[in-house]
This record gives C-alpha cells, structure tokens and sequence, in this order.
C-alpha cells in the first residue's frame, strides 16, 4: 500500500468513527427531545450527518454517482424540513408546549405580580388563539 | 502531486466529520430548540458540505468537483431557509426560549401586533 493509499485509509476510518458517534447522539435527541421542534431538528441534522456519510463510502468506493444521491437526499429534507414548519404552525401550540403550563402555576402562587404577568400572558395567547382561528375561518 | 490530493482529502474528511460531531455535542448540549438549531443548521451543514467538497477533490474529475460544489451551494442556501422557517413557526405557536435567555425581541414586536 502506497503512502497516500494510507493517508486516505486513516482519515476515512477517523470520519466513519466520528460521523458514528454524531450519528448515535443526533439520534439521542431525537428520542429524548422534548417538544417536536427539537425532534425535527435533530431529523434535519440527521439528514446532514447521512450526506456525510455518503460522501467517505464515495470516497472509499470510488463511484462518483453517488454525490448526485446525496444531493437529492438533501433536496428531500429541505422539503421535509419546510413541510413540518408548516406543520408545527397548523397544528398549534397544544400537547408538549411548555408554554402553556405556565400562567396557571403562576395564578395559582397568587402574587399580585404574578397574577398580572399571568393574566397578561392568557391575555396574548387568547388572542393569538383568536387570530389562528380567524385565520382558519379565512382559509376554509 | 498524488500525495498532494490524498492531504487535501484526508484534511477535509477529517474537518468536515469534526464539524459533525461538533454539530451533534450542540445539539445534546445547548438548552432550548431556538440553540439547538443554532449548532444543528451551520455546523451540521458545513459538515456535510465539506464531505461533499472532499469528494470533488478526490475524484480530480472537473465534472464530478462541479457536482460537489453545486451540492455544496444548495445546502449552503437551504439551510438558513429551513432553520428560519422552523424557528418562526415554533416562536409563533409558543415554545418558550430557555429560562437563562437573556431578551426576546420577537416576543415584543408580536405583542404590538
């Protein structure tokens, strides 16, 4: 085996172990992630990290043809990535939202304050609500 | 010059995978999503980018380089796309910013609305 042979070898190992490890913890998240921004997130980087990998198994192989796939695989995840945006917005913040808990708690502490800041926080989200479905009514 | 080639590639292997793993330590790390893309949308893509360019150079085809770097070009100008349109759509249903943020101007410009 000639020396850039090697070259080559090592650092294609290297980036197979790395893109590994990338890999497994993107995947961490994904699992893990607690609201569906952050899963969705971790999908896109997902994609990202598998147009990597595409690119060391070129490299080891040899086939060139394989950074057209990798294009269309990111074609795909922009698209994916855009199309759950749209979705995130159409769905609303229901279900794992944090934010949604919070002015109960914070009525229920019963400071002035508290009630204040809680009373104005229910005050924007009924009236995001109320735009969201004149919204809807528009559309439909 | 083969020696040359093999540097170059196995340099951009190297920092491309390093961006990657980077990427995804940041996006186990950080504490919010509107962060999280933050590491996610320019790490990762560089990442990817790079191995994408290491390919290009290695094949020393003209053809195949400028595959790579159109490649390259369309994650460079999807990205920010995406990470906007998925941070604005998020920031609008209400997922909240981590507690240590410091401001959230977009919050207030949507109260004057």
């Amino acid at each position: 085996m000639s020396a850039p042979d090697t070259v080559l070898s090592v650092a294609i190992s290297i980036g197979l172990v790395a893109l590994g490890i990338a890999f497994l913890l993107t995947v961490y998240r994904v699992i893990k992630g607690p609201t569906l921004p952050d899963r969705v997130v971790a999908l896109d980087m997902l994609v990202g990290i598998v147009i990597g990998f595409i690119g060391v198994i070129a490299i080891r192989t040899g086939f060139t043809l394989y950074i057209d796939i990798a294009i269309s695989l990111g074609l795909v995840g922009f698209l994916a990535t855009v199309a759950f945006a749209r979705f995130i917005l159409a769905r609303g913040g229901d279900g794992s939202s944090e934010a949604a808990p919070a002015p109960a708690e914070a009525a229920a502490s019963g400071s002035k304050t508290a009630s204040k800041t809680a009373g104005r926080a229910g005050g924007r989200a009924k009236a995001k609500s109320a735009s969201l479905a004149a919204r809807k009514g528009r559309k439909a | 010059m083969d020696m040359l080639l093999a540097l170059a590639t196995a340099g951009l292997i190297l920092s491309g995978s390093a961006f990657a793993l980077i990427a995804a330590i940041g996006i186990n790390r950080l504490p919010d999503i509107y962060t999280r893309m933050h590491a996610a949308s320019k790490a990762g893509t560089v990442g990817s980018g790079l191995m994408l360019l290491a390919v290009g150079v290695h094949s020393g085809d003209l053809a195949t380089l400028a595959r790579a770097l159109a490649g390259f070009f369309f994650f460079i100008l999807t990205a920010p796309v995406s990470a906007h349109l998925l941070a604005k759509a998020a920031h609008q249903v209400g997922y909240s910013l981590s507690p240590r943020s410091v401001c959230d101007e977009m919050s207030e410009h949507e109260k004057r609305i």
